[in-house]
């Protein structure tokens, strides 16, 4: 197979950036994309040029780190797939693909496709997690959570942080990332004496990251490799009404929910 | 040097009792003057980082990637161990150290694995606390699988997503941690050396992989939570980025590595495709519970799976191994898929790959049953391979998983060196020649969460301790040694990219110290290692600079340092003349193929000590002493 990749291409966070046009030969229809562009990146060491820049990590869809945007959509064609794991069997021969970096004010790019994500880990450090100091917690079984429950937590904790989410949207908003991380603590009864101040923290969090409001446009859904659902914005929003109404959350929060 | 393991004496269940009593405590209010360096953000990392921090000293915590949680414990799949018992299937924690003990091929120390098994308990209790959502009963209790090695069921999981949960859990306490100040983290960052003042660790040298400047960082301790050194192979199941880099500086700068040759084949991983890999990726042992491995009867048999009869098919494991059967341990089930496919019985394009077969289960448990248990795993491999494993069975072949090798540590964990700490895979202690399935996280976080908070106090507080400054001339050296090695890596200017290197390195290995060795295949590795890494400081071609983030400069240091630990772990696999766990020395074996120990002369740590790249490594034994799980042939027929 032969490619031709139109690659956004940034030195740095202060250079104004543009797409550069690359030849992709030899590739293989059982390479993934990343290996894919592996291929391209050492083609371009031997002529001396620069390699582009790229995040990754596991190569399995788990960790998160890579990510960018294939002809329009994150993470490309396949539904439910990080780059990583998207292999070149999807694509034709002949194909033209356009990669670009997350796009979004609270992610800027610090080279190529590679951008600063550091706005997630401080939205998770606003209040991400349940209060448990080692050492403090009671037999593993004495707390009992129904399976449906467990289920329902596992299926929002499974996101990965990739950021697909805010780079998909129109308002560039983090409202899956953040609501998945309330829903996860939040069905558990592990998760309820913290769960007001949760939301309320995250969200100001996020918005105070530059993220911007959900108008339930849903292209966060579509794009998420780990299809986490739209649900959970809903209940980040209702725990998040219901603890600025009853005023349990003990920080001021600004803005709105999602 | 001298090895001083530091081991407690007198009956083994209350050991680790009273080595906390006998330690000396730091009062609270003196906590917070120390300062304490933690590398590395996986589990062993984040659960030290956020534990430490929550009693009150000064955390800074590095990772090379963009965020903690990226850590490559994030892609642990099936389970942690703990001896709860919770199926009154006759478990113990006497049991899991039974079990450990006998699965690591008696190459550990009874102690540390003793200590092991019995903080498994509080880590399910602490990570169900965090909200780890594992898998429930329909009553609302925990539920468990059964996994190799053992014989009760006493895995503790998160559908195949366990280690992204736990790790996600210590992420979220270190990122509390984070937002109340203790913790200063440190992303993008990637140790380049290690600062001896006095002798003492007292801090590091890091590289900022984004504007690449050169900083140091002064502190009381240092603690390694690095991970494994599974990439010296280059295809591993380990993440790109995964290194040995802190490692391999920290034994360069006098910490003794100890049985570097000790590395694990994971017997179910997807096959190789072509000379692109990057990586390899694990299927989980936990889908030996359910699925069979088998290859055709005759070599040569080219017939799709499903068209080969019941009675030409082989399920070499069941057959050879009876009461283990699919769930004999890694070492074991590596060595038997690779045995099949030299006698030419191998199956898929390569003939290097097993199959893995799901039709009984699904008839079983229906497809439906399979996909609430493993379909994140099956998912996972159709994307990989475009073959649906609910059709066809998976094909799958051995592939490096884990260093069971790492820095020399004492019972405090502390290496070598005075305030330098190891934990996790990077440390070398409780896994002896083979680790058992789901026993990673549960070593990473008893290292984390409940040994390492006791054990850097009781250095602190039995230790003197000046202020030390960045600018003090240690540091400089280090800095400046630092900057000279990026510039002569930026400066050579040959004709290879790093890559081809790593590659060749990994195959090298990978043929002569891979799932079965010989002296003589040693023997060459070393000559052509050295010759390969000469080659390197000729002719590597790294672009760009080093005042810019730059991923060939960072991959070109990584691959520098696999070309020197490489060496180490064939000195090491060419001086332990027995085959013990996962190194299998062709020479010595048993009749019927297993691994033949010589506990006579190789029942100890081998702990090298470094003493220059011209100069062979000096080894120090650590002799290991077995009370209460006596070495015997280890049988799982």
């Amino acid at each position: 197979m032969r490619l031709t990749l139109h690659v956004w291409r940034q030195k740095s966070a202060s250079d104004p950036g543009r797409m550069i046009q690359y030849e992709a030969r030899n590739v293989n229809p059982d390479m993934s994309f990343l290996e894919m562009l592996d291929v391209v990146n050492e083609e371009l060491t031997v002529k001396g040029e620069d390699p582009i820049a790229f995040d990754s990590d596991c190569r399995e869809g788990i960790c998160g780190m890579c990510g960018f945007v294939i002809n329009g959509v994150a993470h490309g064609p396949r539904r439910g797939t990080t780059v990583c794991q998207l292999h070149m069997r999807k694509f034709k021969d002949g194909d033209v693909l356009y990669l670009e970096p997350w796009r979004a004010r609270a992610f800027p790019v610090i080279k190529d496709l590679v951008v600063d994500r550091g706005a997630f880990d401080r939205v998770i450090a606003a209040g991400g997690y349940i209060s448990v100091p080692a050492g403090s917690a009671p037999d593993g079984n004495a707390i009992q959570v129904p399976k449906q429950n467990a289920d329902l937590a596992m299926d929002a904790a499974a996101c990965i942080g990739c950021g697909a989410c805010v780079a998909a949207c129109p308002n560039a908003s983090a409202s899956l990332f953040t609501a998945a991380k309330i829903t996860h603590l939040g069905v558990l009864p592990q998760g309820q004496p913290e769960r007001a101040d949760r939301a309320m923290r995250m969200v100001a969090q996020a918005a105070a990251e530059g993220f911007g409001s959900c108008t339930n446009i849903g292209e966060c859904e579509a794009v998420c490799p780990k299809e986490i659902k739209l649900e959970v914005i809903a209940r980040m929003n209702r725990d998040f009404i219901k603890a600025a109404w009853t005023n349990r959350g003990t920080s001021s929060a600004t803005g709105g929910a999602g | 040097m001298e090895l001083n393991s530091n081991l407690p004496t007198g009956p083994i269940e209350s050991a680790w009792d009273r080595a906390r009593f006998e330690m000396k405590l730091v009062n609270p209010a003196n906590k917070r003057k120390y300062n304490i360096i933690v590398v590395g953000s996986g589990l062993a990392g984040a659960s030290a980082a956020a534990t430490l921090a929550e009693l009150g000293y000064n955390i800074q915590c590095f990772c090379f990637q963009d965020s903690p949680r990226r850590a490559h414990s994030i892609a642990a799949q099936g389970g942690i161990n703990a001896a709860k018992n919770y199926q009154n299937d006759g478990d113990s924690i006497f049991r899991l150290f039974y079990d450990t003990v006998k699965g690591g091929d008696f190459r550990s120390r009874e102690a540390n694995v003793y200590r092991l098994a019995q903080i498994s308990v509080n880590i399910i209790d602490q990570c169900v606390a965090q909200g780890v959502p594992f898998a429930r009963e329909y009553g609302g209790t925990l539920a468990n699988r059964s996994f190799g090695g053992a014989q009760v069921s006493r895995t503790f999981y998160a559908r195949g997503q366990t280690g992204q949960q736990l790790l996600l859990g210590a992420y979220q306490a270190l990122e509390r941690q984070v937002g109340a100040g203790q913790v200063k983290m440190l992303p993008r960052t990637e140790m380049l050396s290690l600062v001896l003042v006095e002798g003492k660790a007292r801090g590091i040298v890091t590289r900022n992989l984004i504007t690449g400047k050169i900083e140091s960082y002064a502190a009381d301790a240092v603690v390694l939570a690095t991970g494994g050194y599974g990439n010296v192979y280059n295809l591993s199941t380990n993440a790109r980025g995964s290194n040995c880099t802190a490692i391999w500086r920290a034994y360069k700068h006098g910490a003794a590595f100890a049985n570097p040759c000790f590395t694990q084949i994971h017997p179910t991983c997807i096959p190789v495709s072509g000379e692109y890999q990057s990586k390899l990726t694990l299927m989980s042992e936990s889908l030996r519970n359910d699925g069979r491995i088998w290859v055709p009867k005759t070599c040569g048999d080219k017939r799709p799976p499903v068209q080969i009869p019941e009675p030409e098919r082989d399920y070499y494991l069941e057959r050879r191994y009876p009461s283990f059967g699919n769930l004999v341990p890694r070492d074991v089930a590596s060595r038997n898929a690779k045995a099949v496919c030299d006698e030419g019985r191998g199956v898929g394009e390569t003939a290097l790959g097993v199959y893995l077969d799901f039709s009984d289960a699904i008839q079983r448990l229906g497809a439906s049953g399979i996909r609430e248990r493993y379909g994140n795993l099956f998912d996972m491999y159709e994307r990989i391979t475009g073959e649906d494993p609910y059709k066809v069975p998976m094909r799958i072949y051995p592939a490096i998983h884990y260093t069971m090798g790492g820095l020399w540590v004492d019972y405090q964990l502390m290496s070598t060196i005075p305030g330098l700490f190891v934990a996790g895979e990077a440390n070398f202690s409780d896994h002896g020649a083979n680790r058992l399935g789901a026993s990673a996280l549960m070593q990473g976080l008893a290292d984390g969460y409940f040994i390492l908070p006791y054990t850097l106090g009781n250095y602190l507080a039995s230790t003197k301790l000046d202020k030390v400054q960045t600018d003090y001339a240690e540091f400089r050296r280090e800095e400046a040694e630092v900057a000279a090695m990026t510039k002569q890596l930026l400066a050579i200017k040959g004709k290879r990219t790093v890559a081809s290197f790593h590659r060749e390195l990994g195959k090298l290995l990978w043929d002569h110290c891979g799932m079965s060795r010989t002296a003589k295949g040693l023997q060459l590795a070393v000559t052509k290692i050295r010759e390969l890494r000469e080659e390197f400081w000729t002719n590597v071609d790294v672009l760009g600079r080093d005042n810019e983030m730059n991923q060939a400069l960072e991959h070109a240091g990584r691959v520098a340092d696999f070309l020197e630990l490489a060496e180490l772990i064939a000195i090491d696999a060419l001086h332990r003349d027995e085959s013990c766990g996962g190194h299998f020395r062709e020479e010595y074996q048993t009749p019927d193929g297993e691994a033949q120990r010589d506990d006579e002369h190789y029942s100890y740590a081998a702990a090298w000590e470094f003493r220059g790249l011209d100069q062979p490594p000096e080894l120090h034994k650590e002799p290991l002493q077995f009370e209460y799980v006596h070495p015997t042939q280890r049988s799982y027929k």
